[in-house]
């Protein structure tokens, strides 16, 4: 009768616990959603701010999220998946490549907002790149890698050495081996890591904040050394700093929901690649 | 007398600072089966997968003595690797697949080691014919491999390891993940294969070895204790330890 009693109690709090959680998400989403979607048309996606951000739409931000995002992409996942190859394909065990290894782990519990200092630091200043697009994109990248290097090596991890074996006992080279053999059969692992990271990287606001964002572009963005305008910052000013901040509110709103948009198709994109892959091996 | 295709002479092998392979030396006739028996641990495996530089994958091993294909020296640096593993091809113990489909499973290496492109449909054709399992794929050969049954896939390693005509073939306990049907299928393809292949296969099964073995080795401990003839091992043994172990002793 006792354990009876215990197990319904650990029955209601996990439960519990997990009906907390949907009801804070649920809450979130649907303050978001209810005050946001009225402001959603297709005005607001596709013209441009006007009268000091009080009305118009928001078509920089979005074209802006959406090229820094594509800087991030070619700067982090060719160096990202390149370097996690190395480490578990190449490096032998050695005390240095675990200290490069737990390097890279710590970098990814770094706030955000000292890869923004670190950004400014070298990308804006020593290399002289500007408050730019091409600065902020690379910062970006930075604040990247090091979750792109863990997936993509966890990803390379699940594969069963048998399958190298198996492959190097054909008389075939390493480097084939890795390009023909292993990337393929660890590209569903790798594409969700990277989306995952990129869709994290899309709503950043602190790396972008000191190397190339801005609040009002004219004309929009369009080159990478100048500046953009993007989402997060978009919203954050919009909430925060705006002169009339309750008139610009429903436009906030609006942002929000284009941002978790953006953020949750790429999720799902990520979902259905892993799901195809899944199905086909 | 019989061409000698493979000798090792006085190898030691360590695993950090443990030794697996003590003094060994043995000869592996051209066109023969020799099995490898001993119990779990005596380095059986390790003596296999020394032949075709395995070892190369682990930053632990340290190989001494000489191992020679031929008149090759395996493990001179200046003879490329990929050349000795596609003479002395291999077979695991879990059948191995590629995440291709059967057709590719062949064709990959085919193509990696240059073989011109008008003959490669017919190269699978004759290993997949070789290997007994045509007839089972010839109609879904484009069907990925790790569909097949398990049986099915390791005759599909053996063809695989056949396309590129090796001189060696090394089975590591090639049907002890497999059920009696597919073993048997395995050990007929077996005898077949010494028509054009020399076969070094690791087994833990007497009766297997009984069946298809030209020569027996017998390993302890890392040792090389007897070696000879399969009826000289099962009906004659000389060594204390090989009766045992035969008879079932230990093990």
């Amino acid at each position: 009768m006792k354990s009876k009693i215990g197990t319904f109690f650990i029955w209601v709090v996990l439960v519990g616990s997990t009906a907390l959680v949907c009801l804070f998400l649920g809450v979130i989403l649907w303050d978001i959603f209810s005050k946001g979607l009225p402001g959603i048309t297709l005005d607001f996606i596709f013209k441009l701010p006007t009268k000091g951000m009080t009305q118009g739409g928001i078509l920089p931000a979005i074209f802006g999220t959406l090229l820094l995002t594509l800087i991030t992409t070619l700067f982090a996942v060719p160096f990202g998946v390149a370097c996690a190859t190395y480490l578990n394909e190449y490096a032998r065990p050695t005390l240095i490549t675990n200290v490069i290894r737990a390097s890279i782990r710590n970098l990814a519990g770094v706030p955000s907002i000292i890869y923004g200092l670190f950004g400014l630091a070298l990308f804006v200043q020593a290399l002289n790149l500007g408050t730019s697009l091409l600065s902020a994109g690379l910062t970006l990248g930075l604040l990247s890698l090091p979750y792109i290097i863990t997936t993509t090596e966890e990803a390379l991890k699940r594969i069963p050495n048998s399958l190298r074996e198996a492959t190097l006992a054909l008389g075939i080279t390493q480097f084939e081996m890795i390009k023909d053999v292993i990337l393929p059969k660890a590209l569903p692992g790798i594409m969700t890591g990277v989306i995952l990271t990129l869709s994290r990287a899309a709503g950043e606001t602190a790396p972008i904040l000191f190397t190339g964002v801005a609040f009002f572009v004219n004309g929009g963005a369009g080159s990478l050394n100048s500046e953009f305008m993007a989402l997060p910052y978009h919203l954050y000013m919009l909430s925060t700093q705006h002169a009339s901040i309750e008139l610009v509110r429903p436009l906030a709103y609006g942002t929000a929901v284009v941002l978790i948009a953006l953020v949750f198709l790429l999720n799902t994109f990520a979902y259905f690649l892993r799901y195809k892959y899944r199905t086909q091996n | 007398m019989q061409k000698n295709i493979l000798s090792i002479k006085n190898l030691n092998l360590f695993f950090g600072n443990k030794q697996i392979l003590k003094d060994v030396s043995i000869d592996f006739p051209e066109h023969q089966v020799t099995s490898l028996i001993g119990p779990s641990g005596c380095g059986k495996s390790t003596l296999l997968r020394s032949c075709n530089r395995m070892h190369d994958l682990s930053s632990e091993a340290k190989i001494e003595g000489n191992l020679f294909f031929g008149n090759i020296d395996i493990y001179d640096k200046k003879n490329s690797v990929t050349e000795i593993r596609k003479k002395i091809g291999m077979v695991f113990q879990k059948p191995n697949p590629l995440p291709k489909s059967i057709y590719e499973n062949l064709a990959y290496p085919l193509r990696i080691h240059n073989y011109p492109k008008s003959e490669i449909p017919e190269l699978i054709e004759s290993a997949l014919k070789e290997s007994y399992i045509w007839e089972e794929v010839k109609d879904d050969l484009h069907k990925p491999a790790v569909r097949l049954s398990g049986g099915q896939q390791q005759r599909l390693c053996i063809a695989r390891t056949v396309v590129l005509r090796p001189e060696v073939i090394l089975m590591d306990e090639p049907c002890s993940a497999l059920d009696p049907i597919s073993t048997r299928k395995i050990e007929e393809l077996i005898l077949k294969l010494k028509e054009n292949y020399t076969v070094i296969i690791v087994t833990h099964n007497m009766q297997q070895a009984q069946r298809i073995s030209n020569q027996v080795a017998f390993m302890y401990l890392g040792e090389l204790i007897e070696y000879d003839s399969c009826e000289a091992i099962f009906n004659n043994p000389k060594q204390e330890l090989t009766k045992n172990y035969i008879g079932g002793y230990f093990g």
